[in-house]
């Protein structure tokens, strides 16, 4: 699985971060982390349009999305 | 709240955000501004005295609303985190710079869809700028720009720039201390705690969406995703009906309200804040909501914005508002006298330093074992 640390990152760094990612998986689940509500929501709408399945786990502050 | 960053969703807070405009524009806000980021921070500046002009001075309640909103729905709903250390300075330069543009322009990239749905061509001409600015910012970003990570710091430093404004709402409210324009700009203004009220309504909508002005364009260049546009064409729409409604809606280039027409700097003026506010992250409302949700980082970007209209009128960098000729004076063509356009043209040589000096190597995902693999490798190997 690939993992992107995008957390303190500024819009849209993590989108970009997490499309390359998706790039790069060739399938396989990638994580992202992230710590901002809006860049959560941001991820997740971005990876949502490429048919991918999002789930959110908050941990502490820090929201973990695993794209599928 | 999942609903509100959906498509539908978004257009709806658009309008709501719009009619919340409508509001302050019939209660007596300077016309075709009913909000404006970019002017409302130079009034407060005014009014704290950084600047003396005296046609724009008053402590805009709009600004403390949009800023205490955010934080007060970001503690509601626990997602306010005080944040910093992402390159402070580069954001300050970022702030100021987008302040010197929007005042070249007359108007931040709110100003500027208010003034389209009122028939401002001007505003449809600097659109072609915020474009293009919003493309170069864009450009730089596919190339590794990134102004680094923020840190979290202790709750109570996040709440600094919320607790400051409220303080200066009261003095505001309760002394004559601070400057308020007898004329002008500055002296329009709906009663403080209609503007307060609707702008904490902006305020909160705008920490739970993802409405801000430059990310509508970005995306659509980085991502071709016109998605963030909706709450922009919300606001827009619900501005056009109120407009030609109550009479305002007037098509042209000469004429309106608080504008010039000097079509090459009202694009380079707008060129200059849509490039900065994707290099920051956010338009100057997005600015003001992260800084509510914690975000020191946008807070000092929210000094670069004050300190940049304090620099614009004691300098006279800003734009002159067009005037028609009067009994007593000639006509006034408008827009920034040469101070201001060497000023703007610094500033957007300064904006490809800073973009070219920020590029990083971008960082490569890494590849992590995914636990439940290893344990089924472990299971299998057992078995054999």
């Amino acid at each position: 699985m690939l993992e992107v640390d995008a957390r303190g990152l500024s819009c849209p760094e993590p989108i970009l971060l997490t499309l390359d990612a998706l790039e790069q998986a060739n399938g396989q689940p990638v994580l992202v982390m992230v710590s901002d509500s809006n860049q959560r929501d941001n991820v997740k709408t971005q990876a949502e349009r490429k048919k991918k399945t999002v789930t959110v786990e908050q941990k502490g502050q820090d929201y973990y999305l695993t794209i599928k | 709240m999942d609903f509100l960053n959906k498509k539908p969703g978004l257009l709806i807070v658009g309008l709501v955000i719009g009619i919340g405009m409508a509001v302050l524009a019939a209660l007596g806000n300077p016309a075709n501004m009913a909000m404006c980021a970019a002017c409302f921070i130079r009034d407060m500046a005014g009014s704290l005295k950084l600047h003396t002009a005296p046609v724009v001075q008053y402590f805009r309640p709009e600004i403390v609303g949009l800023v205490v909103g955010s934080f007060l729905i970001a503690i509601a709903t626990r997602e306010y985190r005080s944040t910093a250390g992402s390159s402070p300075m580069v954001r300050f330069l970022l702030g100021f710079i987008m302040m010197i543009g929007a005042l070249v322009f007359l108007g931040c990239p709110l100003r500027m869809v208010l003034r389209m749905a009122a028939g401002d061509l001007n505003a449809w001409v600097g659109l072609v700028g915020f474009i293009l600015g919003t493309g170069t910012g864009a450009l730089f970003l596919k190339m590794g720009f990134s102004l680094g990570a923020e840190r979290d710091t202790k709750p109570a430093a996040g709440m600094i720039l919320p607790a400051l404004l409220v303080l200066g709402l009261v003095i505001s409210v309760a002394t004559t201390l601070f400057a308020v324009s007898e004329s002008g700009p500055g002296s329009k203004h709906a009663p403080w705690i209609v503007a307060l009220l609707i702008a904490l309504i902006v305020g909160a909508l705008g920490q739970k969406t993802r409405i801000c002005f430059a990310s509508g364009f970005r995306n659509a260049w980085l991502l071709r995703d016109f998605t963030n546009l909706l709450p922009i064409a919300g606001i827009f729409v619900a501005m056009l009906i109120y407009n030609i409604a109550v009479g305002s809606f007037k098509v042209s280039f000469d004429g309106q309200p608080i504008a010039h027409a000097q079509h090459l700097w009202n694009i380079l003026g707008l060129y200059a804040v849509g490039f900065a506010a994707v290099l920051a992250g956010g338009c100057p409302l997005r600015q003001m909501i992260m800084a509510g949700q914690g975000s020191s980082d946008a807070a000092v970007t929210f000094l670069g914005l004050l300190v940049g209209a304090a620099f614009a009128h004691n300098f006279g960098l800003a734009g002159a508002a067009a005037a028609a000729a009067t009994d007593t004076t000639a006509a006034v063509a408008g827009g920034p006298a040469f101070a201001g356009q060497v000023a703007l043209v610094v500033c957007i040589a300064l904006l490809f330093v800073l973009a070219i000096a920020n590029i990083r190597k971008k960082s490569k995902p890494t590849v992590v074992a995914d636990p439940q693999e290893a344990a089924e490798d472990t299971t299998t190997d057992q078995a054999a």
